[in-house]
């Protein structure tokens, strides 16, 4: 942010002397606060990892493990199988990311900038699910995946029950959308007089100015695949096809409280990777959310 | 008119209707119609099955019965049932004590420090991305960290900390006195990151201006905050609401994992999970697909409320 807008204190009252004291007390407060809160919790795991199960049974907690110990980790990746829960998740996010974006660009640009007819209608009734969460409908959607109607297939312990509800995202729709709607005509009729058909015009003219919106689509597709708990745990209830998220809560009843927090530092790596590597498109892409300017 | 667009396309387009269209024969119109048509089947695929089938099939399902593969109507039966669970007043209980505890604390602590946050001209970007780690977390993972946090007892780690700093020990998940705030707590370390980040980047669009008349005209700290930042920021303020609400009321793996589900007579039971609890454990879905039906309504009530209530957005 620019330093020159002010905010809610004048930048005249903090470069007062009594200011400066109390805006630096509270930097200091806060930061040292913050990161007793936030980073202290992570560091009681990677470190509780490393300690023996009587070490992090122990009150008051040690600082440093008295003699370090990869052993929990390995022991965490074997025992819970840590390997396979992060290929499957990988797995599914991959799928769900392809299927909700593709199919959401696709949808998106028919109503957008092809108008059939019912394309409107369409959009209001797939506009009419946002009002009613997932989780409300996991019974029948449960009834879905072990028995699809009309098709009669079971796909209980496939990715296709990862896969498809990923497709029915209204909000992914919404978004894509709207962005499509600020596209203007005109770009897509140049196109069109150069001969391009319509998937021409979606992959070479609304694709690429669209690569913003479709990040940020995307960061909130694997997330969600990454977070969800309730539906994997219904839908994938082998021992093998479960979600990393999923998978360390199920496996880790019966393993020593060392072992479990290795795991759940394990199962944190690769999305704390993820983040630091796509910080800022994923901090930017939390505003897109409702807010219209 | 509360924050700046952080994407935006090229440019706006005219408001004229493709005129270029209206003059092309017909088999070219019949033929986008069908393109338009097929690039719209695969999500309408997806909404059929897992979207619009469903919401019907919840209804349906709540006036039936299935037993050993035989379905029949059995009227208010389901409701009845699940009505005389006695998990069901807890349930409801439990849901609106954690929605509300979780607006406190889950919806006004993130506006708090982002307010404080938008202050600061130094470690801004460390504390937004230190308040985001837990968010990116895998759930289940960040809730068994709390899980050992929360030992009841003097062994528990939180507790060596209270009695440290000379707080009284207490039982958390243990003892239904303070169930749900420890679940709510536990929530909001995980999930707060998103709200303060998206609360101060609706901040970082209110014009400085605005302060400077309102300082001008004599308006001390808190009296900005009320007539400058809040109704700028109310727009947003509103929608986090109705997420916020939404989303808490469907709370599930928080009491799955602390609470082993239930917690201590019922003291973590949450709708989401006595719906999981009648599917799955006691092998009855048309009860729980009658909770999922009373969920949905009071959902759709509480939406209706929000549109009708909302400020409007002006343009």
């Amino acid at each position: 942010m620019a330093a020159t807008t002010r905010t809610l204190i004048s930048p005249a009252r903090l470069n007062r002397p009594a200011g400066r004291r109390i805006y630096w007390t509270l930097v200091i407060l806060v930061v040292v606060v913050s990161t007793v809160a936030f980073i202290g919790p992570f560091y009681w795991m990677v470190t509780g990892g490393l300690k023996t199960g009587q070490e992090i049974a122990q009150i008051p907690p040690t600082l440093f493990p008295k003699q370090p110990d990869v052993g929990n980790y390995f022991d965490a990746w074997t025992g819970i199988g840590l390997g396979q829960l992060l290929l499957n998740t990988i797995w599914y996010a991959a799928g769900a990311l392809a299927f909700q974006v593709g199919f959401g660009v696709t949808a998106a640009y028919s109503i957008s900038k092809l108008r059939p007819v019912f394309g409107n209608g369409v959009l209001a009734l797939m506009l009419a699910t946002l009002m009613i969460p997932a989780t409300v409908l996991v019974i029948p959607q449960y009834v879905t995946v072990i028995h699809m109607p009309i098709v009669g297939w079971n796909l209980l312990n496939t990715p296709w029950a990862i896969w498809l509800p990923a497709g029915a995202n209204a909000f992914t729709i919404f978004l894509l959308k709207r962005f499509f709607d600020s596209i203007p005509n005109e770009m897509l009729q140049a196109a069109e007089i150069d001969g391009a058909g319509p998937v021409r015009t979606l992959w070479s003219v609304v694709v690429p100015v669209s690569r913003p919106i479709i990040g940020v689509v995307a960061i909130f597709s694997v997330t969600a695949t990454f977070k969800d708990f309730l539906w994997p745990l219904l839908v994938q209830p082998s021992a093998t096809t479960k979600t990393v998220n999923v998978g360390i809560y199920a496996f880790s009843t019966g393993l020593g409280q060392n072992v479990v927090i290795a795991a759940a530092v394990i199962a944190a790596i690769p999305t704390i990777v993820v983040f630091l590597i796509f910080q800022k498109n994923i901090m930017g892409g939390l505003t897109v959310g409702g807010i219209k300017g | 008119m509360t924050a700046t667009p952080v994407i935006s396309a090229p440019a706006r387009s005219q408001a004229a209707p493709r005129p270029a269209t209206r003059r092309r024969p017909r088999w070219y119109r019949v033929r986008r119609h069908l393109t338009g048509h097929a690039f719209l089947l695969g999500t309408v695929v997806c909404f059929a099955f897992f979207a619009w089938y469903p919401m019907v099939k919840e209804i349906l399902m709540s006036f039936q019965r299935t037993r050993r593969g035989v379905t029949s109507w059995v009227g208010w039966d389901n409701y009845e049932r699940i009505w005389n669970d006695p998990a069901f007043g807890p349930a409801w209980r439990n849901t609106l004590l954690f929605t509300g505890l979780a607006l406190v604390l889950g919806y006004a602590v993130p506006f708090v420090i982002a307010v404080v946050l938008n202050e600061f001209r130094h470690a801004q970007g460390y504390l937004r991305v230190l308040v985001y780690l837990p968010v990116i977390l895998p759930p289940a993972a960040g809730l068994l960290l709390f899980k050992y946090l929360y030992s009841p007892g003097p062994d528990g780690i939180l507790n060596y900390l209270f009695s440290a700093v000379g707080l009284p020990q207490s039982q958390f998940v243990q003892s239904p006195s303070t169930t749900i705030v420890s679940l709510v707590i536990a929530s909001t370390w995980l999930n707060m990151g998103g709200a303060v980040l998206i609360y101060l980047a609706s901040l970082q669009g209110i014009s400085g201006d605005l302060y400077e008349a309102a300082e001008i005209e004599g308006a001390g700290i808190l009296r900005r905050v009320w007539h400058v930042t809040i109704p700028q920021t109310r727009l947003i303020l509103s929608l986090m609401f109705l997420l916020q609400v939404v989303a808490t009321m469907q709370f599930f793996i928080e009491p799955l994992i602390l609470a082993g589900g239930n917690g201590v007579e019922d003291s973590a039971t949450g709708l989401v999970y006595l719906m999981y609890q009648h599917a799955f454990k006691l092998a009855d879905l048309n009860g729980a697909a009658a909770l999922g039906v009373m969920l949905m309504l009071v959902l759709l009530v509480f939406s209706a409320l929000y549109v009708w209530l909302s400020p409007k957005q002006e343009d």
